[in-house]
């Protein structure tokens, strides 16, 4: 049934964003927790953990994120899980975010120079003191813009979801769009709204850029 | 588990396959050329300093940055047509896909035009050099060298992302997938062996990048 594009149907959109807001706080949370071991997997002295954080890194961005959320979304039933579109979506964005979130931190960890490494031996410090309070502390510092603007990208991943079913903002987008046959408008509203999540971000990883520059 | 995998199934659509592999490159080259002049108006008009032409090329920039390329994606094919625009998915696919990629192409020009400094050119005249000498060695030379690694994952970043056009019905590899998903009933290894199809192609260009850049930059550089 057609039906007249209503001032409801645009709430019915921000509401719908309050899950690509969920679904990419998800994947940041999973998907940091094991960009975390990838980027340690990267930097220790032990072959065999490098080569394979590399393998995951290389797989992941070697391959399009809308097959992998076709292969988990097809792939998990196999192995007798039950997945409805929102555990689907929310890993395979967790370990396609893993990968970058990986990378990002072993760039940052390794751009603190060697010698911040040898100079806090030299006053001292055992390992875990010069990690702790030499080398993380610049690291991090590093890391946050890019962090931050990859976050903007994880924003508008969570689109292609819409693919395998889940209804975040641009599913909603479509439901809509179907019901009103007002498709400019609607999809209109909903870059309207991928906007200004996504400016935020980006304004504030610049200020973030601005104020841990001046802190140096 | 009691799946038994059968990626057998789907050896009578080798041809589907290299079809898709085929028009996916032909896809991603001819965006990625489309983008790259759409890029070098943006790099030149986000330097100008007129506002009135840096204001409106800064706000595509951050329009497409911002957004998600699906949505750019159903506006050009399912919004368009209601202001009398009507395009076949393969076309909109294309134009969707250039004015994004334009954008981000704009941003690493003007990178690449950043890095040139005044105090460079002036250098390069005052040691002789005629006007087309600088331009080569100390303006062209350099900024192609600077921009060569985004340009390039920007590339292969464009070949992964063309996969989304599949699903307005444009065809590519990702919807010979979704094809032969429909006659094989084999959805996961339909989806797997694209997936990997994509693997096999971005390495490729990988290696092939990095050959050209020791070839062009490493080999030959300049004393």
């Amino acid at each position: 049934m057609i039906r007249e594009l209503s001032s409801g149907d645009i709430v019915y959109l921000v509401v719908a964003a309050r899950w690509t807001v969920l679904l990419a706080l998800a994947a940041m949370a999973g998907g940091g927790a094991l960009g975390l071991v990838i980027a340690v997997c990267r930097v220790v002295s032990f072959r065999p953990l490098n080569w394979l954080a590399i393998g995951y890194v290389n797989l992941i961005q070697g391959t399009p994120l809308l097959g992998q959320l076709f292969v988990f979304f097809f792939g998990l039933p196999l192995f007798g899980i039950q997945v409805d579109p929102w555990v689907a979506a929310a890993l395979a964005l967790s370990l396609h975010a893993a990968a970058f979130f990986g990378e990002i931190w072993r760039g940052s960890l390794q751009s603190v120079s060697a010698r911040q490494w040898e100079a806090a031996a030299a006053l001292g410090l055992p390992y875990h003191q010069r990690l702790t309070h030499v080398v993380l502390p610049q690291a991090i510092r590093i890391a946050i813009p890019p962090t931050v603007g990859f976050l903007m990208q994880l924003v508008k991943d969570t689109s292609l979801t819409a693919l395998i079913g889940f209804v975040e903002l641009t599913r909603a987008s479509q439901i809509i769009s179907a019901a009103t046959f007002a498709p400019l408008p609607v999809y209109g509203t909903a870059a309207v709204i991928y906007f200004v999540i996504c400016f935020s971000l980006s304004r504030l990883s610049l200020r973030l850029e601005r104020r841990l520059h001046a802190a140096r | 588990m009691s799946y038994n995998f059968r990626f057998n199934a789907l050896w009578p659509y080798v041809d589907e396959i290299v079809e898709g592999v085929l028009l996916t490159l032909q896809l991603s080259v001819t965006t990625m050329l489309v983008g790259l002049a759409i890029g070098l108006f943006v790099a030149l008009g986000s330097t100008s300093p007129l506002a009135a032409v840096r204001a409106p090329v800064r706000a595509y920039v951050e329009a497409i940055r911002n957004t998600p390329l699906l949505v750019q994606l159903f506006i050009v094919f399912f919004g368009l047509p209601s202001l009398g625009i009507r395009l076949d998915a393969n076309l909109a696919a294309m134009i969707a896909l250039s004015i994004n990629v334009g954008a981000y192409c704009g941003e690493i020009l003007r990178a690449g035009f950043e890095s040139i400094r005044t105090s460079q050119v002036e250098a390069g005249r005052a040691l002789g050099l005629t006007a087309g000498q600088t331009f080569r060695h100390v303006v062209l030379f350099p900024a192609v060298k600077a921009i060569y690694p985004a340009l390039t994952s920007q590339f292969v970043l464009l070949l992964l992302a063309t996969s989304v056009v599949s699903s307005i019905g444009a065809t590519e590899l990702f919807h010979q997938a979704a094809f032969i998903d429909s006659r094989t009933y084999r959805s996961f290894e339909s989806y797997t062996l694209i997936t990997a199809a994509y693997l096999v192609m971005t390495l490729g260009f990988r290696a092939l990048f990095a050959g050209v850049y020791w070839l062009v930059f490493v080999r030959r550089q300049p004393a």
